[in-house]
């Protein structure tokens, strides 16, 4: 009977010391084909330069991978897994799954400079109660799309104000033109919208206390968001029936030259694209001012890895974090992605006006906003966004939406 | 004396009780499942209830409180609200597949043909048919557009309506379950006794006469099953809102089980503890029906018999 647990013992012990020191266990969440590419590329680089080191690298769904990682971050944790900046790794630091990396931060003595200079902008949105969680390899802009030939057409130029702005809606919807498209089935849409008002209406400071539970929803400032958010929804300046369509549906009208703009992040272009339209008739624009004197805040939801805390091969997993890092890497990878680097010293693929112009806003921005849906905690922000699609359908329960929301703030920060 | 008996002396404990045990045997490995997988949970599942817990931090107890926020949650009652249309509307089903599978059950060249197509929404997948509506539903390309327009309602989109989203999704639901009464019921009518109906013709019964005084009572047990299974599908109507609507637009087409759901699984969830407290709520209501309708039987089968 000894013998037989013993062997029992052993068996189990072969079994899970299959990953033994130099093999890094990554898990990535990048199943799409760019993504999937990238990190392809990236980890052939990181073992030819390593050759110590094995890479065991397990492609999640994207969607599934939301599941996935809290369970195996517990159960079978990999040496480095992706996943998202802010307050969405709130869950993952708070129960003690993500390892400190404050270390890699701060050491300048690392192969590639000091990354807290380097990485500046970006530090914010990776600390949690002072200490670095991660290393964030890439982000995007978020703005507004727009079709060139339609404002050529109807006389306007690009709108630098919240006026001019208003007013090109209003001269697009009587030419017969919805002003802006948008699909909000999936809700998280209208949160880009919101974003941006409440930015440059109050300014980054109050967004971001507003999102951390800090000020209450009912604020006559978070007042002066909706009264804004009214110019457009009360002339009917949105798409209609937006709540039945995905952002990928609410594309078509733009594609069809039935719609004007857009409020999306950069990987609206791709698809735009391969609908047919060009670099000469699709455009791009920051959001315009609002309050004059606000520094202009943008949106820049950035993704990031971690080490588990209870992985097996931290050593090897840190090098792989600060091999994420450098500017080199970070350059070739987003050059795959189509996306934009953090690191201040890699440079933008050319010939892409989108990130071109993207790239410029980010470097010149005041402060980065990761997305309502990964800045406020995600209760908040799945009862935000309803009620953000609920007034944009109904604008006249604005006061009954937001004194809801205020009641749902009261229970989730206490 | 006894022990040279030879008779007393071979009758043991098993052979003694071997009948009265046998049934148990037979049935163990399913009860022991039933328990681990079905039983179990609802327990467990309503012990995580009085818990806050986001499945990965350890959970703290907070007594009623779930429930107590339950009472104060706007969406809570218009997904409560929303399932008792479900109840009242997915009834349909029932009247429907019983006039299709009356007027199906005749022997004409090729039944058998239109028979299986009449079955065929009930074989495709809920997911299948839940996407095929919300493209039917589709504003200005969707299949009933024109109708829409002729009616004037241009543009109007149905899922996309607080007030008509959730009748959308029932309709679609219809689709498949209506196939479903119609299977049982045709089976039912194969079960008919044709001399009753005979001697009811020649007592000058006919028409909508005969069906409902001697037809009908005839199928009582398909009624029975076909309720039971429309009201449990209801009350479970999950897979629809899930593909249709997400439970909007602003969660006013969701049901309990998605509203559980959502709560407690989805992306923005992970409130085990509230999510448990729905599903409670749930499994009361749905106890109530299952606990009726068994009662009912009983009483029938009693009937039945004496």
């Amino acid at each position: 009977m000894k013998k037989v647990i013993i062997s029992l013992i052993m068996m189990f012990g072969i079994i899970s010391s299959t990953s033994f020191a130099g093999t890094l266990v990554i898990n990535t969440d990048t199943s799409d084909a760019a993504p999937k590419e990238a990190f392809e590329y990236i980890i052939k680089k990181f073992e030819e330069e390593n050759p110590d080191v094995t890479v065991k690298w397990n492609v999640f769904d994207h969607e599934g991978y939301k599941q996935s990682i809290r369970n195996f971050l517990n159960t079978d944790p990999p040496d480095v897994a992706n996943w998202y900046a802010g307050n969405r790794m709130l869950p993952f630091v708070r129960a003690g799954l993500f390892e400190d990396v404050s270390d890699i931060w701060k050491d300048s003595g690392w192969v590639d400079g000091n990354l807290s200079e380097n990485m500046e902008h970006a530090k914010k949105s990776m600390t949690i109660g002072g200490k670095q969680w991660g290393i964030p390899y890439t982000y995007y802009q978020w703005g507004v799309y727009y079709r060139k030939d339609l404002f050529t057409a109807n006389g306007i130029s690009v709108p630098k104000t919240w006026d001019d702005f208003v007013a090109a809606c209003a001269t697009l919807k009587a030419a017969g033109i919805t002003p802006i498209t948008i699909g909000s089935k999936y809700l998280w849409t209208t949160a880009g919208v919101f974003d941006y008002l409440n930015l440059r209406t109050n300014g980054y400071e109050f967004h971001m206390d507003l999102t951390l539970g800090k000020v209450p929803y009912t604020d006559p400032k978070v007042q002066a968001v909706f009264d804004k958010w009214d110019e457009l929804v009360k002339p009917g300046y949105f798409l209609e029936n937006h709540a039945a369509l995905s952002w990928q549906e609410a594309l078509t009208p733009m594609v069809n030259g039935e719609a004007a703009m857009y409020v999306m992040g950069n990987f609206a272009v791709a698809p735009l694209k391969e609908a047919g339209l060009r670099d000469s008739n699709l455009g791009f624009f920051q959001f315009p001012e609002i309050t004059p004197g606000i520094p202009m805040a943008e949106e820049a939801p950035t993704d990031t890895v971690h080490i588990p805390s209870k992985a097996k091969n931290k050593t090897d997993a840190k090098r792989f974090l600060i091999f994420m890092s450098r500017a080199d890497v970070q350059e070739e990878i987003n050059k795959i992605l189509g996306q934009l680097p953090i690191n201040k010293n890699s440079s933008v693929k050319k010939g892409d006006p989108f990130l071109k112009a993207g790239l410029n806003m980010l470097n010149n921005a005041y402060a980065m906003a990761q997305f309502y849906d990964r800045d406020a905690p995600a209760q908040m922000a799945s009862e935000g966004m309803k009620g953000f699609q609920e007034y944009m359908s109904n604008p006249d329960r604005r006061q009954k939406i937001l004194e809801r929301l205020e009641k749902v703030r009261q229970k989730v920060y206490k | 004396m006894e022990l040279n008996n030879p008779k007393t002396k071979r009758i043991t404990w098993w052979q003694k009780n071997q009948i009265k045990i046998s049934p148990w045997i037979f049935l163990a490995p399913g009860l022991i499942f039933f328990s681990i997988y079905v039983i179990a949970p609802i327990f467990v599942s309503i012990g995580i209830s009085f818990y806050q817990w986001d499945g990965l931090s350890p959970s703290i107890y907070v007594g009623l409180q779930n429930y107590i926020e339950l009472l104060d949650d706007e969406y809570f009652y218009i997904s409560l609200w929303n399932n008792l249309k479900w109840l009242i509307f997915f009834m349909l089903a029932v009247p429907i597949g019983l006039g299709l599978a009356i007027f199906l059950n005749q022997i004409v060249f090729g039944i058998r043909l239109i028979k299986s197509l009449f079955f065929f929404p009930f074989v495709i997948s809920q997911v299948v048919i839940g996407l095929i509506f919300t493209w039917f539903y589709q504003p200005n390309y969707g299949v009933i557009a024109p109708f829409l327009n002729f009616i004037g309602l241009e543009g109007f989109s149905i899922l996309a309506n607080e007030n008509t989203a959730t009748y959308g999704i029932i309709f679609a639901g219809l689709y498949p379950q209506i196939a479903y009464c119609l299977i049982l019921y045709l089976t039912g009518l194969n079960n008919i006794n044709p001399e009753q109906i005979e001697a009811g013709r020649m007592d000058g019964a006919k028409g909508f006469h005969l069906f409902w005084n001697i037809v009908l009572p005839q199928l009582r047990h398909a009624t029975f099953l076909a309720i039971v299974v429309t009201v449990i599908g209801a009350l479970r109507s999950f897979d629809m809102v899930a593909i249709m609507t997400q439970g909007g637009p602003y969660g006013y087409s969701n049901v309990l089980a998605y509203y559980m759901f959502e709560q407690a699984l989805s992306e923005y969830g992970y409130r085990m503890g509230y999510g448990s407290a729905i599903a409670t709520v749930l499994f009361t209501i749905m106890m109530f029906y299952i606990l009726f309708f068994i009662y009912r039987m009983y009483r029938n089968e009693r009937e039945d018999n004496n």
